[in-house]
C-alpha cells in the first residue's frame, strides 16, 4: 500500500476502537442487567454485611495477610542469603526451596500446613492464624527470595568492597551497607509481593474456621447463602480493592521516588510495534 | 634491644615477597616483591593490564593472592589464620570510583564504620569525621549525599572516609583515573598535603607529574613483572629499561604518538 508509516499507524489505532466500541455495545445490548443488577445490587443484602464485613472479614484479611508477609520477608530474605552464599550447599538448597514453593498451588500449602503440622505434632493444636502464617509465608517467601536477591545483586560490587576495605565483616557489610540500598531497590516488586498475598490470604477459607476467623471471601461466601443474593461478592470485592489500590498507588509512588522504571506511556508498548 | 627489634620492625609498613595471581588462565602477577617504609609514597605506573591494580588489591587481600606474602604492619595477611577484617582497619583504601556508600550522607559515610567497626561512639566518630572533612577540604558537605557532590569531591571523602579509621597504609588505586580534567588538581593536592604529613602510601597512577614531584619511589610494572624501580627522577627522569622508555613516551606525548601511528 501506498500509506505512509505513519498513516498506517492512525488507522489500525482507529481500528483498535472501533473494536472496543462495537464489544461494548454487543454486551451491553444483549446482557440481561435487569438480573444482574437483581442479583449483585441488592441494597438489603449489603446493608446486611455491616459492620461485620469490615471489622472481621477486612480485620482477617489484613492480619492474615500481613502475618504471612512478615515471615515469608524473613524467610525470603534468610533465602535470598543462602542463594548468594559462597557455601555450596546453601545456595543448592534455597535453590531447591523457591523451585518447589514457586511451583506450588498457593492452596495446596495453605491444606498441606493445615493437615501436616497436627499430624506431625499430635500435641499441637494449631491456631488459624499460625496455619496462615506459616503457609502464606512459605510460599510468598519462595518468590521474595528471587526479588530479595535481584535487589542485593543490583548494589554494586564497589560498595561491598568499600565496607570490607573498612574492615567491616561480611555480616556487618551486609547489613549496614548491601541490604538497606538493596531495599530501596525492592520496595516496589515488594509491594507488588503484598497484593498478591493480599488476595492469596482469601485461600483460608479451605481451612475450616470459626466466625471469628472469616477473611473477607469466606465471609463474602457465608453471606452469599445468608442472603441469597450475590451482591455480598460484589461487596467483598470492594473490600480487596479498599486494599489493594492504594498498594498499587504506593508501589507506583516509590517506583518513581526511588528513580525506577517509568511507568510506560501506551505509544512505548508492544502494540505500537506490531503497527 | 628489644626497642631495636620493634625498631626495624616498624620500619617496614608493606613488605610483600614473591606475590603471584591468576585469573583463570591468565597470569596478573609473576613473582612481585614490594617494600614500602614507613612514611614513604610508593608510585607503581605502567600500561593496563600490567598488574598495578591487582598488586594494589592484594595489599588489603581484596584479591586473594595465589603464592607469596603480604605483611603489613608485621602482620601476615596471607596467614590462613589472620584475623583480615581487623588487618584492613589499619588500612586505607581510595578506589577508583570512590565508592562512597550511596544511602548515606557524607558525614554517616565517614562514621559508619568507626562505629560498627572500631566500636567509636557516634560523638567520637563525629568529632574525627568533621576534623578529617576539614583536611580535605569539605567540612560544608557534611549533610550532602554522595550524588550531590562532584567527582573530584566523592574522591575526597572517600580519602576523608578512609583516614577516619587511623591508617597505618593508604592504598590509592587510579584516585583520579575517574575524574573529569579540572578536578584532579583538588585530589592531588589533598594526596600531596597527606605525603608532606608523613602517610605511608602505596599509590597506582597515571599522573606522572605527581609521581614525579610526591613519590619516595617509583615502580614500573609491565606483564605482572616489576620492570624498574628507583627513585622517580631515574625512573621516570631517566627511565634504564627499553619497555619504561616506551610506555613513558606514550603517556607523556600521546598526541605525538598518534601522529607517528598515523
Amino acid at each position: 500500500m501506498a500509506l505512509s508509516k505513519r498513516k498506517r499507524a492512525q488507522v489500525f489505532r482507529g481500528v483498535q476502537y472501533a473494536i472496543l466500541v462495537a464489544v461494548i455495545v454487543i454486551v451491553a445490548f444483549t446482557a440481561n442487567w435487569g438480573r444482574i443488577a437483581d442479583a449483585f445490587l441488592d441494597a438489603e443484602a449489603a446493608g446486611g454485611m455491616f459492620p461485620g464485613v469490615l471489622t472481621v472479614g477486612l480485620k482477617n484479611t489484613v492480619i492474615y495477610t500481613a502475618l504471612g508477609f512478615s515471615f515469608g520477608v524473613v524467610l525470603g530474605l534468610i533465602l535470598a542469603l543462602m542463594r548468594l552464599s559462597s557455601v555450596r550447599v546453601y545456595r543448592v538448597l534455597a535453590a531447591i526451596y523457591i523451585e518447589f514453593f514457586r511451583g506450588l498451588p498457593a492452596l495446596l500449602v495453605i491444606l498441606a500446613v493445615g493437615t501436616a503440622i497436627p499430624l506431625a505434632f499430635p500435641g499441637v493444636i494449631l491456631d488459624k492464624y499460625v496455619a496462615l502464617m506459616l503457609a502464606l509465608g512459605i510460599v510468598g517467601g519462595a518468590y521474595m527470595a528471587e526479588t530479595f536477591r535481584a535487589g542485593l545483586q543490583a548494589v554494586p560490587a564497589g560498595q561491598v568492597e568499600a565496607a570490607r576495605s573498612l574492615g567491616m565483616s561480611t555480616t556487618k557489610t551486609n547489613t549496614w551497607v548491601v541490604i538497606p540500598q538493596a531495599f530501596k531497590i525492592i520496595l516496589p516488586p515488594l509491594t507488588n509481593e503484598l497484593i498478591l498475598l493480599t488476595k492469596d490470604s482469601s485461600l483460608a477459607l479451605f481451612l475450616g474456621s470459626t466466625v471469628d476467623e472469616y477473611e473477607l471471601t469466606q465471609y463474602g461466601r457465608v453471606a452469599l447463602n445468608q442472603f441469597r443474593s450475590l451482591t455480598p461478592v460484589l461487596v467483598a470485592g470492594v473490600c480487596y480493592l479498599i486494599i489493594t489500590i492504594p498498594l498499587s498507588y504506593l508501589s507506583r509512588y516509590l517506583e518513581r521516588r526511588t528513580g525506577g522504571k517509568k511507568i510506560s506511556s501506551p505509544e512505548s508498548t508492544g502494540l505500537e510495534v506490531a503497527a | 634491644m628489644s626497642s631495636q627489634v620493634t625498631g626495624t620492625a616498624s620500619d617496614v609498613a608493606v613488605e610483600i615477597t614473591g606475590l603471584t595471581k591468576s585469573f583463570g588462565p591468565l597470569q596478573v602477577l609473576r613473582g612481585i616483591d614490594l617494600r614500602v617504609n614507613r612514611g614513604e609514597v610508593v608510585c607503581v605506573i605502567g600500561p593496563s593490564g600490567s598488574g598495578k591494580s591487582t598488586l594494589l588489591r592484594c595489599v588489603n587481600l581484596l584479591e586473594e593472592p595465589d603464592g607469596g606474602t603480604v605483611i603489613v604492619d608485621g602482620v601476615d595477611l596471607t596467614d590462613p589464620d589472620c584475623d583480615i577484617d581487623s588487618a584492613r582497619r589499619r588500612i586505607g583504601m581510595v578506589f577508583q570510583s570512590f565508592n562512597l556508600f550511596a544511602h548515606l550522607n557524607v558525614l554517616n559515610n565517614l562514621t559508619i564504620a568507626q562505629r560498627k567497626v572500631l566500636g567509636r561512639d557516634r560523638a567520637a566518630a563525629q568529632e574525627i569525621a568533621l576534623a578529617n572533612l576539614e583536611r580535605v577540604g569539605l567540612s560544608e558537605k557534611a549533610n550532602s549525599l554522595p550524588n550531590q557532590l562532584s567527582g573530584g569531591q566523592q574522591q575526597r571523602v572517600a580519602i576523608a572516609r578512609a583516614l577516619s579509621m587511623d591508617p597505618d597504609v593508604m592504598l590509592f588505586d587510579e584516585p583520579t583515573s575517574a575524574l573529569d580534567p579540572e578536578l584532579v588538581g583538588d585530589v592531588l593536592n589533598v594526596m600531596r598535603k597527606l605525603a608532606i604529613e608523613g602517610m605511608t602510601m602505596l599509590v597506582v597512577t597515571h599522573e606522572m607529574l605527581f609521581a614525579r614531584e610526591v613519590a619516595d619511589k617509583v615502580l614500573f610494572m609491565d606483564g605482572g613483572l616489576i620492570v624498574e624501580e628507583g627513585p622517580p627522577d631515574q625512573v621516570i627522569g631517566d627511565p634504564q629499561q627499553e619497555r619504561t622508555r616506551t610506555f613513558l613516551a606514550r603517556v607523556l606525548n600521546p598526541i605525538g604518538q598518534r601522529e607517528g601511528d598515523g
